[in-house]
């Protein structure tokens, strides 16, 4: 028995201190009920205080974009907090800017809500549901990436091509509670009833693992969203549009749109990287739009090309691939766009070749995988 | 046994001649971390203060009324960290609702007061050296004091430091250093007055 005397004494020692402080959180941590003000009163909603604001608002069906579901370690939860809640905390610091400081903004998931608050947030937001989709299909794209399809059953989305979802991540194996990671659309907006996404297994990743190897047709996930600022511009400046991998999703989205749309007045060029062959996918159906339309231009490039690939296309960096066809195709004197969807290293490799090449800044939009 | 010490010479010993950071370096890493600049020295000295304080007196009545008679004195480092990681949360749920700008000023230095190592060296002290309960507290508060005292003078110093040519190789944590190592040869000079062991 005496080997049941440490555990014991140990989970008792524990027990009492956690509720403790359960006890003192209830009663210290009770702020009553607390108005929020959404836009100069366009919404008003009460809460019970105590609780982060990102978390109190989604009780109420207003979700902020928040690729780390609160943790406070992706900076996504950005509002306006028109209220006196203290000087900014040293978690929230490191996501904001001199000027967003200076107005105010906050990070939702580390602002407690204690009284009454007045914020701000875009009017777009009201628009984001929170879905109980079904997995409708998923396939293999290459050995890493996968398709997943979700069936949004009776409910509806509302978005614009380059936007994201939120996938709710259940805990499972080690996983202890909720995650959420944020995936672009690659399915076309006039489909209002299902979401495609292009998932890619990252070693270690909670998320991309849980799709990989968990989930099958038929299950259930939460989807929350739309969010995001990434579209395609009104202009008729040529797109230059770089992805690798999974970068390819809010591409496949933008330019089904522009056929669903008929716009046809601007060229798109879509320069699409990997390393060898086994990374590449839906060549067929890139190729196939290329020929249907003649104001899209497909340029698949191999970095490390294998033998066996036979490969006859581009080759070298995806950065190289686009410096030559600026200057030998498509002409550094046409008015010219850049969207970039990828890592934060591609991202500012492709913005040197693009700026090197005489396209602002202000006329490269991109998305980055941070 | 418990030594025949009066409470208030252990407590003036605590933050002088035996100075919890500058005669038995506990508690360094938040101490060189945190002392670039005055006022978060402050708000963690306090913090540490009352953290210590109450730590080794609970952990002192757990230890003698449970672990001793029990005889699960080997337990004494798992419960001691437990009871200091309960007691930094309550403590900031009490801050953040009776001052929060305090807690503000605080921010993430209070949770890590949980892993400084000054807050279990005294509570092991205290069962090594068998205090009774008066004895704890004033050691206790003591140390917290002692360590308060010694951030804000590291804190005092590296404020003028900016300001003073150091040698390139030096600037930073080595200056740093150095300066802790004269201020301990400083404390030193207080141990004619008094020395408990």
């Amino acid at each position: 028995m005496s080997f049941l005397i440490a555990p014991l004494t140990i989970a008792c020692i524990s027990g009492v201190l956690a509720a403790l402080i359960a006890l003192i959180d209830k009663v210290v941590n009770n702020y009553g009920e607390c108005k929020i003000d959404i836009n100069e009163g366009t919404k008003v909603e009460t809460v019970n205080g105590g609780d982060h604001l990102l978390s109190l608002l989604s009780t109420k069906g207003i979700f902020l974009p928040s690729a780390c579901g609160g943790k406070g370690s992706c900076g996504a939860c950005k509002c306006q907090v028109t209220t006196d809640v203290g000087p900014h905390l040293p978690t929230e610091t490191p996501y904001l800017t001199k000027e967003e400081m200076a107005d105010n903004v906050r990070l939702a998931c580390q602002i407690k809500v204690k009284s009454d608050l007045s914020i701000h947030i875009p009017e777009e937001l009201f628009n984001v549901k929170q879905f109980n989709a079904t997995v409708l299909s998923i396939k293999d794209l290459t050995y890493d990436i996968k398709e997943v399809v979700f069936d949004l059953g009776e409910e509806s989305i509302t978005f614009h091509s380059g936007m994201y979802v939120q996938i709710v991540v259940p805990p499972y194996a080690k996983v202890k509670g909720s995650t959420q990671r944020a995936y672009s659309m690659s399915s076309r907006p006039l489909d209002h009833n299902k979401v495609e996404l292009l998932i890619r297994l990252v070693p270690g990743g909670i998320a991309t693992t849980y799709v990989h190897e968990n989930l099958k047709e038929g299950d259930k996930m939460g989807l929350i969203g739309p969010f995001g600022d990434f579209r395609r511009s009104s202009t008729d400046s040529i797109m230059l549009c770089v992805a690798g991998g999974s970068g390819m999703a809010p591409f496949k989205s933008i330019l089904h749109d522009m056929i669903d749309s008929n716009v046809t007045n601007r060229d798109v060029w879509y320069f699409f990287g990997a390393r060898s062959l086994r990374d590449m996918f839906y060549m067929d159906e890139m190729r196939a739009l290329e020929k249907e339309n003649s104001w899209f231009h497909f340029v698949p490039a191999l970095s490390e090309p294998m033998e066996e690939d036979n490969w006859t296309g581009e080759t070298g960096l995806i950065t190289d691939v686009l410096d030559r066809f600026i200057k030998d195709s498509i002409g550094v004197e046409k008015d010219l766009e850049g969207y970039l969807c990828g890592s934060p290293g591609m991202i500012n490799a492709c913005n040197n070749v693009m700026t090197n090449n005489g396209i602002p800044i202000e006329k490269i939009y991109y998305d980055s995988f941070a | 046994m418990t030594p025949d010490i009066n409470p208030f010479v252990l407590f003036f010993a605590s933050i002088f001649t035996s100075n919890i950071l500058l005669a038995n370096f506990l508690g360094m890493c938040s101490f060189i971390s945190i002392s670039k600049d005055i006022k978060s020295s402050n708000g963690l000295g306090l913090a540490v203060t009352v953290v210590l304080t109450l730590t080794s007196v609970i952990n002192w009545a757990i230890l003698n009324y449970l672990l001793i008679p029990m005889e699960l004195l080997y337990l004494r480092y798992i419960v001691f960290i437990i009871v200091i990681a309960a007691t930094v949360q309550i403590l900031e749920m009490v801050i953040d609702r009776v001052s929060p700008a305090l807690y503000m000023s605080l921010g993430i230095f209070l949770p890590l007061i949980t892993v400084n190592c000054a807050i279990l060296g005294v509570a092991l002290f205290v069962e090594i050296r068998h205090y009774d309960l008066l004895q704890t507290l004033f050691y206790g508060l003591g140390s917290g004091l002692g360590w308060w005292l010694a951030i804000m003078a590291l804190a005092a110093i590296q404020k003028k430091l900016q300001k003073s040519p150091v040698p390139a190789g030096l600037e930073g944590p080595g200056i740093t250093l150095i300066t802790i190592g004269f201020m301990a040869m400083a404390f030193v000079g207080f141990s004619g007055m008094l020395i408990v062991q």
